[in-house]
């Protein structure tokens, strides 16, 4: 049997290379001091797609919703295999919580015709929360299953999955349409092909494409940049290097439901955190102590 | 995250500075391809940002995955199940990750999926995969065998094994040693007959085959039963599965990951490459030629694991108060291991591009319709001839300096790192293990000195010497090219010497003339990087000033008329041990 899948990925700051401007004054973060990526569970959902569609035949389908420069994730989903990219950008959809995005995409999710499985990351490393996927799938109505680490066996209905429970795993099957969240461990991510990178690395678009005229003939070149982008999109189309664009009109959204307005989480209070770290550490000398140190350092595979 | 290209500042600087335009146009030819195939480059610069592009990902690909497999892979080793490899799990998975990443057809034709790339950047790539693990390079670092098949086997052939090479589906070995056939390939015994209709069959045994388990075997065998030596032998294609056996696996010092068979032949059926007779002459002298790069490429992975475990632990360990870099002896082994890293990496990476640069003339050469300009044609020829002498001197010198200045470097980072680096514990043991191999396969270090000395011999290496000392030098650069200068005569009065002596004395001294004209060429290229950052001028005036003393030395040993060695040989070496 072979799978239509859909992978929902994510734009995330790289919260892993904190440096000291991570944050400004005013306790937000400072995005410009860190580079975009793709979200590492993302990737994972993204490999457990792939290889389940290398094993059964199908299709990947990869959809995210952020800013135009989404379309680097996107790119790189591409050199890694996937058949179709979609990105989903709107203004309006700005400053979305997990209540607003879920119901976009799930919007966005029901346009596309056939989808047997959806794959999340478990969650982003920006927010933390790993809500989209479960809200994703209460809107749509779908059965899901979250921290799943193992695609153990595939029928034409029904899904064998092992989830890490982080102090235990389970065994559960499910019936498809299914939603599923992936966890980091559940496999390392293919590289990209070099071929199709090569061949993909031109993909771009639509809002790259008006950003490359704005900067070529100047803002306000109206015409000009008309001209170009059409020029453009249609050689990028026979080539099928143009990246599918949709916005809240595509999906019909409703753009109460959207944005800040469409959500309700609000922010309580920020409080700014200034790592002072320092190169070593006192211990005392005692059993307690030493215990503690010993249990440490197994922790962070310094040892055992 | 780690990547072995990005964190690697010479070879960006290589990327950087070297004229990469000009292979590619050689290589791309008015860029032709960019019309069929959807992944090819329009122009140089996009070759260029291709080249780039592929080896940051092999980097990635290094750092992150195969660097992490490396010591569960030495530890495992292969075994034999059913005349079967198995191989260490994550050697599976690293060949998993490779033909995924579509790097094992790196510089085949589009037209068979692979990427048409450079050999230079080939080079670059197979000395980022070494670094990771020297043993993978044995497999990813084979790719010449694909080339063999291209550039000398029938269509027939090249389309039935190229895309799976391509594809990763198939790997290959290179099926020349036999246990009386080493360095002397000459001697080899292994037969090809013809049946009735005309089928090859092989049989015979080969022994010490890197990868001899691999899908594809190219086996050099003699077909002319009554004609001895080089001109007896062709080489031929077989498929593994049609009959071969694996008599044993090595048991081996280092590179535990890479399967070393003795494959037994009893009537397997093959098919020839090219035409017979010029198995050895042409076919395998070609394919080792590549594979001396290969070697070289690795043995400056292997030195570049060491050294950045020796540099790193070195800022870390701290004894009499200080780290121990501070300590006049390790700084200046640091320094010095570092240097020869970078002079055996620029001349690696000169020898490749002048491979480049002669492999696309030779194409060219060879088109059916020839230019109309004769003049211009003829001036291709005569290119063609010097960038093949050139690289008869080049290719073997590269083979000799970085494996031998790989087991220096894998020696001192050991040192180093002192009593932990002898334990299991760190990877230098592993390094120090791994790079002993470099210097005995593909043409141990004194056949190539053999190779390179003849070249040296005929004027090659002069001429080129010339070419540099021609240049012109400004500023900081000029005081070192005078300095590099002032020993070319001695170098060439050294050179007429040893001509004149004749072979065995040329033989004999052939490591020093080598090494002096080695020293020479490597010292003219950091001189010329040094023309783009103050740190290169800084490596270049170290070099220079230890180049200088180091080829006086060897001039005046090679000038000495010594001969004790082969003269006074009982009484030097001493009587053969008795039981």
């Amino acid at each position: 049997m072979a799978f239509n899948s859909v992978v929902l990925i994510k734009q995330v700051p790289d919260t892993k290379n904190i440096t000291g401007q991570a944050m400004l004054d005013d306790g937000t973060v400072n995005r410009a001091a860190l580079p975009a990526i793709f979200n590492p569970e993302d990737r994972n959902a993204l490999e457990a797609a792939l290889s389940l569609r290398d094993r059964c035949g199908g299709t990947v389908t990869v959809l995210t919703m952020g800013p135009p420069s989404a379309c680097n994730i996107l790119r790189d989903s591409l050199f890694r295999g996937a058949d179709r990219v979609i990105l989903l950008t709107d203004l309006r959809a700005a400053a979305s919580d997990t209540l607003a995005t879920s119901y976009i995409l799930s919007l966005a999710v029901s346009q596309l015709p056939d989808v047997h499985l959806i794959f999340c990351g478990r969650q982003a490393i920006d927010g933390d929360t790993a809500q989209v996927g479960p809200q994703l799938a209460e809107k749509l109505n779908l059965p899901q299953v979250t921290y799943v680490e193992e695609l153990i066996e595939a029928s034409d209905s029904t899904l064998t999955l092992r989830r890490n429970l982080g102090d235990g795993y389970e065994v559960v099957k499910a019936p498809l349409p299914l939603l599923m969240t992936i966890v980091g461990t559940a496999n390392t991510p293919r590289p990209p092909a070099a071929r199709r990178m090569l061949k993909y690395k031109r993909a771009r678009g639509k809002t790259e494409l008006l950003k490359e005229a704005a900067d070529k003939f100047g803002k306000d070149a109206t015409d000009e940049i008309e001209t170009y982008v059409q020029q453009r999109s249609e050689d990028l189309s026979a080539k099928g290097l143009l990246i599918e664009q949709w916005d809240l009109d595509t999906v019909k959204a409703d753009v109460t439901r959207c944005g800040r307005s469409g959500s309700a989480t609000k922010v309580h209070r920020i409080q700014s955190v200034i790592l002072t770290g320092t190169e070593h550490k006192r211990v005392e000398p005692t059993a307690q102590a030493i215990g503690d140190l010993v249990h440490e350092l197994i922790e962070d595979h310094t040892i055992g | 995250m780690a990547n072995f290209l990005t964190d690697n500042p010479d070879i960006l600087f290589h990327l950087e500075h070297t004229d990469l335009a000009r292979i590619a146009d050689c290589l791309e030819d008015s860029y032709a391809d960019a019309e069929k195939f959807d992944y090819a480059p329009a122009n140089a610069a996009e070759a260029i940002e291709d080249y780039k592009r592929v080896l940051n990902v092999v980097g990635e690909l290094a750092g992150d995955f195969i660097d992490p497999r490396a010591e569960d892979i030495d530890r495992t080793g292969n075994r034999i199940e059913n005349n079967r490899v198995v191989r260490p799990p994550g050697m599976d998975e690293n060949l998993t990750a490779l033909a995924q990443a579509d790097l094992m057809g790196f510089t085949l034709p589009r037209k068979y999926g692979g990427l048409n790339f450079p050999s230079l950047i080939y080079t670059m790539a197979t000395e980022i995969v070494s670094r990771a693990d020297a043993a993978l390079m044995n497999i990813f670092g084979l790719q010449g065998i694909a080339e063999t098949i291209n550039a000398f086997a029938d269509d027939q052939i090249k389309d039935e094994y190229l895309p799976k090479f391509c594809e990763g589906q198939v790997t290959g070995a290179m099926v020349l040693t036999e246990p009386d056939a080493g360095s002397d390939l000459q001697a080899i015994k292994l037969k090809a007959t013809q049946d009735d209709d005309g089928q090859w069959l092989l049989n015979g045994v080969k022994r010490f085959i890197t990868n001899g388990c691999g899908e594809v075997l190219l086996v050099l065998a003699r077909s002319e039963p009554d004609r001895a030596g080089g001109l007896g032998l062709s080489l031929f294609i077989c498929n593994f599965a049609d009959g071969v056996k694996i008599r044993r696996l090595e048991d081996k010092l280092g590179i535990h990951g890479s399967p070393t068979c003795e494959l037994q032949f009893d009537d397997v059926p093959a098919r020839i490459i090219g035409e017979r007779q010029r198995g050895l002459v042409t076919y395998v002298m070609a394919l080792m030629n590549g594979a001396r790069i290969g070697i070289a490429a690795q043995s400056l992975g292997i030195a570049q694991a060491a050294y950045q475990a020796a540099r790193a632990y070195a800022a870390s360990r701290r004894q009499f108060e200080v780290a121990i870099e501070k300590l006049p002896a390790v700084a200046d082994m640091l320094a010095k291991m570092n240097m020869d890293i970078q002079a055996a990496r620029a001349l690696t990476y000169d020898a490749s591009f002048h491979v480049d640069l002669e492999n696309s003339l030779l194409k060219k050469l060879e088109l059916p319709d020839k230019p109309q300009d004769k003049a211009l044609f003829k001036q291709m020829r005569q290119d063609a001839r010097k960038l093949k002498r050139l690289n008869a001197l080049l290719t073997p010198m590269a083979k000799y300096i970085c494996s031998e200045m790989c087991n220096r470097i894998a020696y001192d980072a050991l040192q180093i790192l002192g009593g932990s680096g002898y334990m299991r514990d760190y990877p230098v043991e592993r390094y120090y293990r791994d790079a002993r191999i470099t210097t005995i396969y593909e043409g141990t270090s004194q056949l190539q000195i053999v190779a390179a000395v003849r070249g040296v011999a005929s004027g090659t290496a002069q001429k080129s010497f010339d070419a540099f000392a021609q240049r012109e030098y400004h500023g900081d650069l000029a005081p070192l090219a005078q300095k590099l200068a002032t020993v070319l005569p001695t170098f060439a009065q050294a050179t007429t010497f040893v001509k004149e002596q004749g072979t065995e004395y040329m033989d004999l001294h052939g490591r020093q003339i080598v090494d002096a004209a080695t020293d020479i060429y490597m010292a003219y290229l950091l001189l010329n990087q040094a023309r783009h950052s103050r740190e290169k001028l800084t490596v270049a005036d170290r070099c220079i000033l230890e180049v200088l003393p180091r080829v006086k030395y060897n001039c005046e040993l090679i000038t000495s008329g010594d001969r004790t060695s082969l003269e006074c040989f009982d009484t030097l070496a001493g009587p053969v041990p008795t039981e």
